[in-house]
């Protein structure tokens, strides 16, 4: 199952699974039609999903989680134990029942997902995005694994964005995009790469949508050198990233999701600490600042998350408002009431975000709203940079114009902006520049005005 | 120290224990389950009240024991309610649930503060063991409910450890809603656990108006329900851990009144401090200890669950 982000790969899978119900069509296996209204009947009709977030308890042992929820009356440590290694055996799977899941890497973690679904005796194994989270050796690893499973008589659908893997684990591939299947069951030893890469993002069509260029584009006003994040499991997820932004430019970050691109705006925003490498902002190197000093500094940030991260969802309008410029809205250690208000209205409608009371919690806002609030807030204290991750995401059409307006508008007034988007279009139409990411790495750098999609498809699928 | 006086520091160390380590398993059993129950307290006046009740009534012990386990069991019930299956907030719940049994029993046992014990357990005859010494004296001493006690934490221990009902229980305490989607009902099997928890309280507060200190009054269980939850932290969430916790803090509570023939010049207030500063010591050693592991607390202590609307 081939697609770009959104493409509608897992929600078609959860279907499968049971976890959403289809509105229409249906699901058949083996002929027989099947109505899963809850993931026990997908189970129990032997449809296993191993899904991205692994579902395992982190202080169970192997065993334990493995046969939670289908145990014997009396739960022998020894004899489940047993059971689950000759499980494992027989499918050539590495593991050590005994051993707590918090003690384990990810690979061996998926591999108790997947001895999960083979103690229900899953007939029909779905593996979402399963490579994203293994390294190298562990993806060859399970690509064994599939294979047992297949040899079996097991089927395996294995989602997948990465040419390379469909290739090489998969016997037949399904293409899906914008939610519609544009190829079906081809199959792979006929398909170079090339091919599938033009049918998982299309042909590029609306070239015309390209902006114009109002502005020149001034001097270089932050930079990124070398830079390195380790996450908690110690994987270098920033990988020697180095990139600049120049007054009035838009630099576009493709990639598929979980290939660095959260981890290296944070690490410019202070969120997460840097390995090694730099920050640099207007000449000041900002790269072990606190993120007040960086804004300060004239660095903005619209994070992925626009509640939880960017806004605090049962906080009011006036309060979000506030959070950047608390300081200049109190006297003393008191907040200034009217000030904080009038600060609150005049974002309000200068970003024209539509809101019910001032005082009433921005969680009933709509996204659109809610953007433009986190936005306008962002944009208030006349920042030298952007950084806007994802910022239409999930916003209706008039939401997505109003956000790519301000964007456009600001960058003519000699904002620097680095756009993080898994929306290719967003990024042929808006960016100076545009980089791709892959596995941490700025992996392309290419010229919206010439590059081709399949040609970025390519570079963001690592092949 | 005479032969007698060992005997009977010993003995009263053992009831104290028991007192504690019948509301601290049932304690344990919830949030192994991940409902934290602050309601222990007043489950044991509860069960305390209407333990003595019945047993002035009745005239039998037992009885009377059962009955102040099933009120508990009851009572603690409101909190699974509110709780669990409403979702509102643990902590407050329990609080509630703990100012709600304090004043309830007040009320219901005001007639009988002056009433003589109707009911009394006799120590079991263990035979030629008791002729073994200080040990076989003090075990000769020890009564049914002591028994009870010592079963129920080994029956606690097998059913967490052993049995597919203990390790549903512990993973809904652990994650919800993984359990959920292993197809465990997360409710019920809460709700299961915070009876089973508010019984052995009662229990617990039963055996102290029928037999630790016979008789009832007002604010009669002085504390000792929030030493059990203490207990459990110190216990580590482990049966056998908190037994030997019981024995521990149940020997300083009996060591209070004897600290003057003893000799020793300490203040019986600060003595009653101890449990909780050890409490605390151990809550840091085990926050020491979670730095690179998981905490041995169940990780979905005090969260209300509600599966995912699609």
């Amino acid at each position: 199952m081939l697609g770009e982000n959104g493409a509608g790969k897992t929600t078609l899978m959860n279907v499968l699974a049971g976890v959403y119900l289809p509105d229409e069509g249906t699901v058949s296996l083996d002929g027989v039609e099947h109505q899963f209204n809850k993931p026990a009947d997908a189970i129990a009709a032997g449809v296993g999903m191993v899904h991205q977030e692994f579902r395992l308890i982190p202080t169970f042992s192997v065993a334990e989680n493995v046969v939670l929820g289908s145990a014997p009356t009396l739960v022998a440590k020894r004899a489940i134990e047993d059971e689950v290694a000759a499980l494992a055996e027989r499918f050539g799977l590495a593991t050590e029942p005994g051993r707590q899941i918090w003690q384990l890497s990810m690979g061996e973690r998926q591999r108790v997902e997947i001895l999960k679904a083979l103690w229900r005796d899953a007939k029909v194994l779905i593996l979402d995005e399963p490579t994203a989270v293994l390294t190298p050796n562990e993806a060859a690893e399970l690509g064994r694994i599939t294979s047992a499973m297949a040899d079996d008589g097991r089927s395996i659908i294995f989602i997948s964005h990465k040419l390379d893997e469909v290739k090489e684990f998969c016997d037949e591939a399904t293409v899906l995009r914008g939610g519609k299947t544009v190829a079906g069951s081809l199959s792979v030893a006929d398909l170079d790469a090339g091919a599938m890469a033009e049918l998982m993002v299309g042909q590029a069509t609306d070239v015309s949508q390209r902006r114009s260029r109002t502005s020149e584009i001034g001097n270089q006003v932050c930079s990124v050198t070398d830079m390195m994040v380790h996450d908690l499991h110690q994987r270098a997820v920033v990988n020697g990233v180095s990139l600049t932004v120049a007054e009035g430019e838009i630099v576009g970050i493709a990639g598929v999701a979980g290939n660095g691109q959260r981890p290296l705006a944070d690490a410019i925003a202070g969120l997460v600490k840097l390995t090694s490498g730099t920050v640099t902002l207007a000449g000041t190197d900002l790269s072990t600042s606190q993120p007040s000093a960086r804004n300060a500094a004239g660095l903005a940030y619209v994070p992925e998350d626009r509640i939880g991260v960017g806004l605090a969802p049962k906080m009011n309008v006036t309060e979000n408002a506030m959070m950047r410029a608390y300081r200049k809205l109190s006297s003393g250690s008191l907040i200034d009431r009217d000030k904080a208000r009038a600060n609150g209205e005049r974002l309000v409608s200068e970003f024209n975000v539509k809101v019910g009371q001032m005082d009433s919690p921005i969680a009933a806002l709509s996204g659109g709203n809610l953007q433009r609030l986190l936005v306008g807030r962002e944009l208030d204290n006349e920042p030298k940079v952007l950084i806007a991750a994802q910022p239409t995401r999930g916003l209706d059409v008039q939401g997505v114009a109003a956000i790519q307006r301000i964007l456009l508008a600001q960058a003519a007034d000699g904002l620097g902006i680095l756009l993080i988007s898994e929306d290719l279009e967003e990024l042929f139409a808006l960016s100076d520049r545009l980089l791709v990411m892959h596995e941490g790495k700025v992996v392309a750098e290419v010229d919206p005005d010439t590059a081709t999609r399949s040609e970025v498809g390519r570079a963001m699928a690592g092949a | 120290m005479s032969r007698a006086e060992l005997v009977g520091l010993l003995i009263s160390v053992i009831s104290f224990g028991t007192l504690l380590y019948l509301a601290a398993l049932g304690e344990l059993i919830a949030e192994k389950s991940g409902v934290l129950n602050l309601g222990v307290e007043g489950t044991m006046a509860m069960g305390g009240v209407t333990g003595f009740l019945i047993g002035v009534q009745s005239g039998s012990a037992w009885f009377a024991l059962l009955i102040a386990a099933l009120v508990g069991a009851v009572f603690a019930s409101i909190h699974g309610i509110v709780s669990v299956v409403m979702g509102a907030d643990q902590v407050v719940s329990g609080l509630a649930l703990t100012i709600l049994g304090l004043g309830l029993s007040a009320f219901l046992g005001k007639d009988y503060v002056s009433s003589a014990p109707g009911a009394k357990f006799n120590a079991i005859n263990l035979g030629p063991l008791s002729d073994l010494g200080v040990v076989g004296e003090t075990l000769f001493s020890m009564n049914g409910v002591s028994w009870l006690a010592i079963a129920l934490g080994i029956a606690t221990w097998f059913m967490l450890s052993r049995t597919r009902m203990g390790l549903s229980l512990r993973a809904v305490g652990e994650s919800a809603a993984t359990a959920d989607a292993a197809g465990t009902p997360v409710v019920l099997t809460r709700m299961i656990a915070v009876a089973i928890g508010g019984a052995m309280a009662g229990m617990s507060g039963g055996y102290l108006t029928l037999v630790l200190a016979p008789g009832w009054n007002e604010g009669t269980t002085a504390g000792r329900g929030w030493i059990a939850v203490a207990l459990v932290i110190f216990g580590a969430w482990k049966p056998g851990r908190v037994l030997f916790g019981a024995l521990l803090f149940g020997g300083l509570i009996a060591l209070e009144p004897r600290l003057q023939t003893l000799g020793l010049d300490v203040s019986p207030i600060l003595m009653s401090m101890v449990p909780y500063l050890l409490t605390i010591a151990v809550l840091i050693v085990l926050s020491i200890r979670s730095r690179n592991r998981p905490s041995v607390a169940p990780a979905a202590i005090g969260l209300a669950f509600r599966r995912e609307e699609r």
